[in-house]
């Protein structure tokens, strides 16, 4: 009897452990970091291409503005609602305290200062593919933008979700830094593979999710239902998305379609940073998208 | 007697149901018809954009002439006087196949700043568009920013 009682405290403790362990949340090597030189003018494409303002603005935000990250757009997901956090340069409500470090665990591996786990309404489970000199340059970018004291907003979310230690089971099934298209690929498929799944997060919205959250990487940009609202995602594949390279630069460029209907919608807002990059890199995405497995 | 004056009213009675079907009738045409025209003025502002974009696009060749016109047109279509094409009550609700949302009504002062984006805009591709491809190209953007900031705040999304 006691022998038996023995093993399972011995057992619970090791599932304890286990659970402990497998939910811990990681940090990068420091010494990984040294010697990287953050350049901002290239810090200023990793920023348009990652989309940061089209969440950390304010909402409705234009022009100028939108490099105030002040935070607080509201995301309605089935888990509750998420709300974007401040990241602009305030030490206090925003991030200007951070070193690079900080930035890295933010974005590679969803890991806050204070080590605890952040939701992955932020795309930490693409930006986790993103280079270290990128996160180096856009730290050193983000650093010139404006400081806003704007208060972050709790996120409202349900039970079990409340509890942060569990996205550490979260990230041991979907982060990690593999490719899903793969094969050979030419420089500019290559290329648009890494704005696209690192940086770009298309997938976040173009690709349908599992119960838990996490991507259905079978169907990787086959269309989802709209995360944060009504209606569905649309099919990037070749499967449905018949426009030509040239078709999907100029919509990158411009927001027009081939009908020269404009972008709705969240694209709109994807549209408005695509255009800021050079065009070398939307005519990579372009022909990324061409690459993709078609999903019907 | 009683019943001459009954059927009187009854008459009256039916005269100004109708009269009043008829006042509805007519103003859900209005609605209707000013959905109508505005929709085909986007419908002019596609095609003329299409002959830009198709240059733009490389998929067909630079002529400055055509470019030139298509522009004019894309200004000259900019600068309508479209007060008579957004009467309110013509929003989704109000008119089948319309998508234009109620809050365009309550924003009306950043409604009119978004127009006169888009006349910057198509006075600015005026002047690209017969200079040579490069200016068409850089002037395409602001173009479609100003058609599609309307859109993001006032329209229906389409999926």
């Amino acid at each position: 009897m006691i022998r038996s009682l023995t093993y399972l405290a011995a057992l619970g403790a090791l599932v304890l452990g286990g659970g402990l362990w497998l939910t811990a949340p990681e940090r990068v090597d420091p010494d990984a970091l040294s010697g990287l030189v953050g350049v901002p003018a290239r810090g200023k494409a990793v920023f348009d291409a990652g989309g940061c303002a089209s969440c950390h603005a304010a909402e409705g935000a234009t022009g100028e503005a939108r490099l105030i990250l002040s935070g607080g757009r509201a995301f309605a997901t089935p888990f509750g609602t998420f709300r974007a956090p401040n990241i602009s340069q305030d030490p206090d409500h925003g991030i200007g305290d951070w070193g690079l470090a900080d930035l890295v665990d933010a974005m590679r591996y969803g890991t806050s200062p204070q080590g605890q786990h952040y939701y992955p309404a932020f795309p930490y489970a693409a930006y986790s593919r993103a280079t270290l000199q990128d996160i180096a340059d856009l730290q050193a970018y983000l650093v010139t933008l404006p400081a806003d004291a704007t208060p972050d907003q709790p996120h409202d979310l349900g039970f079990p979700f409340t509890i942060r230690r569990g996205l550490g089971l979260w990230k041991a099934l979907y982060l990690d830094d593999e490719w899903t298209v793969t094969g050979d690929l030419t420089e500019a498929e290559t290329r648009g593979r890494y704005l696209a799944e690192a940086l770009g997060h298309c997938a976040e919205c173009h690709t349908p999710r599992g119960p838990l959250g996490g991507l259905a990487r079978e169907r990787w940009m086959g269309g989802a239902p709209n995360p944060s609202g009504s209606g569905t995602i649309p099919n990037i594949t070749p499967a449905r998305l018949d426009w030509s390279e040239a078709d999907i630069l100029a919509y990158f460029t411009s927001g027009f379609t081939p009908e020269y209907d404009t972008a709705g919608g969240s694209m709109a807002d994807v549209v408005q940073n695509l255009a800021q990059l050079p065009e070398a890199d939307r005519a990579a995405l372009a022909a990324y998208l061409k690459r993709l497995a078609p999903v019907d | 007697m009683t019943k001459g004056l009954s059927i009187i009213g009854a008459v009256l009675g039916l005269a100004i149901a109708a009269g009043a079907a008829t006042g509805q009738d007519a103003q859900q045409k209005a609605l209707n018809d000013a959905t109508k025209a505005r929709q085909a003025q986007m419908q002019l502002y596609a095609f003329n954009l299409g002959q830009l974009g198709a240059m733009a696009k490389g998929d067909v060749a630079y002529d400055s002439a055509a470019a030139s016109a298509a522009a004019t047109n894309l200004a000259s279509l900019a600068r309508l006087d479209q007060s008579r094409l957004w009467p309110e009550g013509s929003d989704e609700m109000g008119v089948e196949g319309s998508r234009t949302l109620p809050a365009l009504w309550e924003n009306l002062p950043d409604v009119m700043s978004k127009g006169s984006d888009l006349v910057t805009a198509a006075t600015a591709m005026e002047a690209a568009a017969g200079t040579d491809l490069a200016s068409l190209q850089a002037a395409m953007g602001a173009v479609g920013g100003s058609c599609g900031a309307c859109h993001k705040a006032y329209r229906v999304p389409s999926n």
